[in-house]
């Protein structure tokens, strides 16, 4: 086998091995460094929990992988990111269709001032896509995925904002889910809502790493025991801890990792 | 002891005086108003609205002023509106946050206090003389658009920003542009605040008289503007033309078209303030 040919085919067992990839990450605010330095893999169709202290930088780290970070004032990043292998902060890559590929769901519910179908078929609409019973047929299949369907079937037409916390919330990862991304971002997608309705959206985590490969922030350590498959534990812009979930919780590495876990600081 | 009945007095004191203070404009406006009132609401009916101007002041009517007021009015929306807003959708959403930002917004600012009447100098300059407008409706609609611009400009800015920034969070997210992101949603979401100061800024022009005086606008126009370029005068000018007039009818006309642009302004005013409150609730 050439060199060249060689290197082709680990780079792509690379690619299926890993979905995201950070190296040497740095961000700054200003001159404030939020990260400061992270490597790590992320692997598909696995759910993956960032967890770690207020202010460590979990959700900075996160939105590096959409560029969401872009908009902010004073921010600047070294190191790299990558999607299925090619560096998402390349010249030539289209930040919206990035966004197409790794959708996001937020800490506060945050539906459109729209109504339910207008609010999951968005995503569509942007990219042109007119065509109503294709629409209609994506909007349902969206919010089937999400066990919505039923509760909201007959008021498509209402405003989303009548919904209640929980159905806001799966209401925002079914307008994510609409068009069909490889990757769902979210950061505490639970932590406004009640019990149930976080029992609710566990779950429909849980179903949807068959499809997609989800990175999630949580305050919340059983439920980062619960859903997730491998867990990140982040310290003040450092990665401190990176394993299968279950060693994260039984036998950690880290001291840190351990306080941490068993709530004697954070 | 002797201390706190001391602090009680002035407290008491102090209530009274602010009492006074606010009653002290509404008293003098509703005495102004009742005043305007008594001489002129009888002279309103169809006829005054609908006659021409005349030496004699129970013939006169208000017909060109308030047909001019309206061309203005129109005129004046349409310029300032797509500027307006196109500069603050670019102000807010687009333009970066360094110090040229800062230095155009404290002067956009500014330029809302300037006084009109220098709006009026650069009018008569620009539009009358340099491009040859004349004293025309277009180009006093140029004037006020100019004056309004500022106000337009800072209030749609208002409105942009009190859009959560969870809906652009949401939008961009979604892989929306920035220019998706302003049409179908933060327009949509603002529309009703930037409404409501686009009211306000032509309630104020609808009322500006000193720049129009400057650009030329005449008291006396015998017909209603057929065409933008054509000369026109204001409900204004025309109130400032009767009162100078030393026959007593003329007060009264005065006074009725007074009531009439009060009403215009009161209405667009009512306008504006339903569409906040609508816009308000959309939120919460
Ligand atoms: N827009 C910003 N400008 C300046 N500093 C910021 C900005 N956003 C975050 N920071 C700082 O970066 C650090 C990391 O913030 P980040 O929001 O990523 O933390 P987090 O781990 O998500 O915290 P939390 O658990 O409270 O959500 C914090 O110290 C924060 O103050
Ligand atoms: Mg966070």
């Amino acid at each position: 086998m050439s060199k060249d040919k060689k290197e082709s085919v680990i780079e792509s067992s690379i690619k299926r091995k890993y979905k995201l990839q950070a190296k040497d990450v740095k961000v700054w605010y200003g001159d404030f460094m939020a990260i400061k330095g992270i490597s790590m893999d992320i692997k598909p169709n696995k759910v993956t929990a960032f967890i770690g202290p207020s202010g460590c930088g979990k959700s900075t780290f996160l939105r590096l992988f959409n560029r969401m970070n872009d908009y902010v004032d004073g921010f600047k990043m070294g190191g790299e990111i990558n999607i299925d292998g090619s560096n998402i902060n390349a010249k030539d890559i289209n930040v919206e269709l990035l966004r197409k590929q790794v959708g996001m769901v937020f800490q506060k519910p945050n539906p459109f001032p729209k109504s339910i179908f207008e609010n999951v078929a968005y995503g569509l609409k942007i990219q042109g896509l007119k065509d109503k019973a294709f629409l209609e047929e994506r909007v349902e299949s969206s919010l089937k995925q999400v066990a919505l369907w039923d509760e909201v079937k007959n008021d498509l037409n209402k405003s989303a904002l009548a919904l209640s916390g929980g159905q806001q919330q799966r209401l925002c990862i079914a307008r994510t889910l609409a068009v069909e991304p490889s990757i769902i971002l979210m950061d505490e997608p639970t932590s406004a809502l009640d019990p149930i309705s976080t029992a609710k959206i566990e779950e429909l985590i849980y179903k949807l790493k068959d499809k997609y490969t989800i990175v999630i922030v949580t305050h919340n350590m059983q439920q980062a025991s619960r859903i997730s498959d491998n867990t990140a534990f982040f310290y003040l812009g450092e990665l401190i801890e990176y394993d299968k979930t279950n060693k994260i919780f039984t036998n950690p590495e880290k001291e840190q990792t351990e306080n941490y876990i068993t709530g004697r600081f954070g | 002891m002797n201390n706190i009945r001391k602090n009680r007095l002035k407290d008491q004191a102090f209530k009274i005086w602010g009492i006074f203070c606010t009653l002290l404009g509404l008293v003098l406006l509703a005495v102004f108003i009742g005043n305007i009132l008594v001489d002129g609401i009888m002279r309103i009916d169809w006829e005054f609205v609908m006659n021409l101007p005349s030496r004699k002041p129970e013939k006169a009517g208000i017909y060109t002023a308030l047909m001019g007021s309206i061309w203005v009015l129109l005129l004046t929306t349409i310029i300032a509106l797509p500027v307006g807003i196109a500069a603050a959708i670019y102000l807010e959403e687009y333009s970066k946050k360094n110090k040229l930002a800062t230095i155009l917004e404290v002067n956009i600012s500014n330029l809302a206090g300037v006084p009109s009447i220098i709006y009026g100098l650069l009018g008569l300059e620009v539009f009358v003389r340099i491009m040859e407008m004349g004293a025309s409706v277009l180009a006093g609609s140029f004037t006020l658009a100019l004056l309004i611009l500022p106000i337009v400009i800072v209030s749609t800015r208002e409105a942009l920003k009190a859009v959560p920034k969870s809906i652009r969070d949401a939008s961009f997210a979604m892989g929306a542009s920035k220019w998706q992101t302003v049409y179908h949603q933060l327009l949509p979401a603002s529309f009703g605040g930037i409404l409501t100061g686009i009211i306000l800024a032509l309630s104020r022009a609808v009322g500006e008289t000193a720049p129009l005086i400057v650009i030329g606008a005449l008291a006396y126009v015998p017909f209603a503007p057929s065409s933008v370029m054509d000369e026109f005068s204001v409900l204004p000018i025309q109130i400032f033309n009767w009162i100078t007039r030393p026959q007593h009818g003329f007060v009264e006309n005065a006074a009725a078209a007074i009531i009439i642009l009060l009403l215009i302004t009161f209405v667009m005013n009512g306008i504006a303030v339903y569409f906040r409150n609508k816009w308000q609730k959309k939120f919460k």
